[in-house]
């Protein structure tokens, strides 16, 4: 087998074993990384919401927020999991499909 | 490490934008020069494996978390600029349609990540590994060092663009307008739990990675394709 397919497969199951990424940290009570709070927890923090952050940090809805299905927040941990596993399919199918289409852009342009 | 929006003020936001697409412009150049069209899958994978490597969060018992990147793993496998074009392809796709990073901060997060993390730790592994053999064990040390450097770059990065915030942007009553930390809260913060902690585990992924490559099919090492190898199909 090709190298580049046994490392297809190793992704497959990263992929599968990805909500480790999301229950370990919940098991072991380790809040958001490093400047990566959200504005209530910050409030906590500091004691304010600085206001120009106030302003900015909405601006965008992502669909699948926090690798996330939307109204699923409350959802117990497997169901965040199974939420988790489908982000990580969306996203690397999408990485993947962005990134050998520009690498064929500018590949082909070689000779 | 991926600077959500509101972190950092306008001045910050922009100018990391401007000084991120000179970056992305000479990668486009610089890949249409020397990516052939077999590198091309193994791109996507270094992308794709960069993505999810990235939801592997680190807990610190109650602490924070963090995550290893994998910018250095693929400049080893395809150059400082292809991990540049395939790391900023994941970052952008995690703020669009994940929020991981704001949309305000794709600029700063692929400085720290995609630009600055590749490049330092690259240039670590090059030191380390030097003119040596495909397989020596100074590949994989060197990538694995690379990684931990690499990463405490773009760690310290992040927490410089945090700390001047403070500084840039206030109130009259001395409360800051964004990411409110120090300079040397903000530094230290970020420094400290990548160099004990999530500095380590990039280490370790990047090394254990390169070794496997190396044991399986050491010409796909950048740099050392020349080394026509025969045992690609096995």
């Amino acid at each position: 087998m090709k190298v580049t397919n046994k490392l297809w497969i190793g992704l497959a199951v990263l992929i599968l074993i990805s909500p480790i990424g999301l229950i370990l940290p919940e098991v072991l009570k380790a809040g958001s990384a490093w400047g990566e709070w959200g504005l209530d927890e910050l409030k906590e923090i500091v004691g304010y919401v600085p206001s120009g952050m106030a302003k900015l940090a909405e601006l965008w809805n992502a669909p699948l927020p926090d690798y996330a299905f939307r109204g699923w927040e409350r959802a117990s941990l497997f169901h965040q999991g199974l939420a988790y596993v489908v982000s990580a399919v969306v996203g690397t199918a999408l990485v993947a499909g962005i990134t050998i289409l520009i690498g064929r852009v500018l590949a082909r342009r070689e000779r | 490490m991926h600077i959500p929006d509101g972190y950092l003020s306008p001045q910050t936001y922009a100018a990391t934008y401007a000084a991120a697409v000179p970056f992305w412009v000479a990668a486009s150049r610089k890949l249409s020069r020397s990516l052939s069209v077999k590198q091309v899958p193994m791109l996507a994978l270094g992308a794709a494996f960069t993505f999810v490597i990235m939801m592997f969060n680190v807990p610190i018992p109650g602490g924070t978390t963090g995550h290893a990147v994998g910018s250095v793993l693929v400049a080893v496998l395809l150059g400082p600029w292809a991990a540049c074009i395939a790391v900023s392809a994941a970052l952008i796709v995690q703020a669009l349609l994940f929020g991981d990073g704001g949309i305000t901060c794709i600029g700063a997060n692929c400085l720290n990540m995609a630009v600055i993390m590749p490049f330092v730790g690259y240039a670590v592994y090059r030191f380390i590994a030097g003119n040596s053999d495909a397989h020596s064990p100074r590949r994989w040390l060197g990538a694995a060092l690379g990684g931990y450097v690499g990463l405490n770059a773009a760690a310290l990065a992040a927490g410089f663009e945090f700390g001047i915030q403070p500084a840039i942007a206030h109130d009259a009553s001395g409360h800051a307008l964004y990411a409110p930390y120090s300079l040397k809260v903000a530094m230290t913060a970020m420094a400290v739990e990548h160099l004990l902690v999530f500095g380590i585990v990039e280490a370790v992924i990047t090394g254990l990675v390169v070794a496997y490559i190396q044991k399986t099919d050491a010409s796909l090492l950048y740099g050392v394709s020349t080394i026509r190898k025969s045992n690609r199909e096995d």
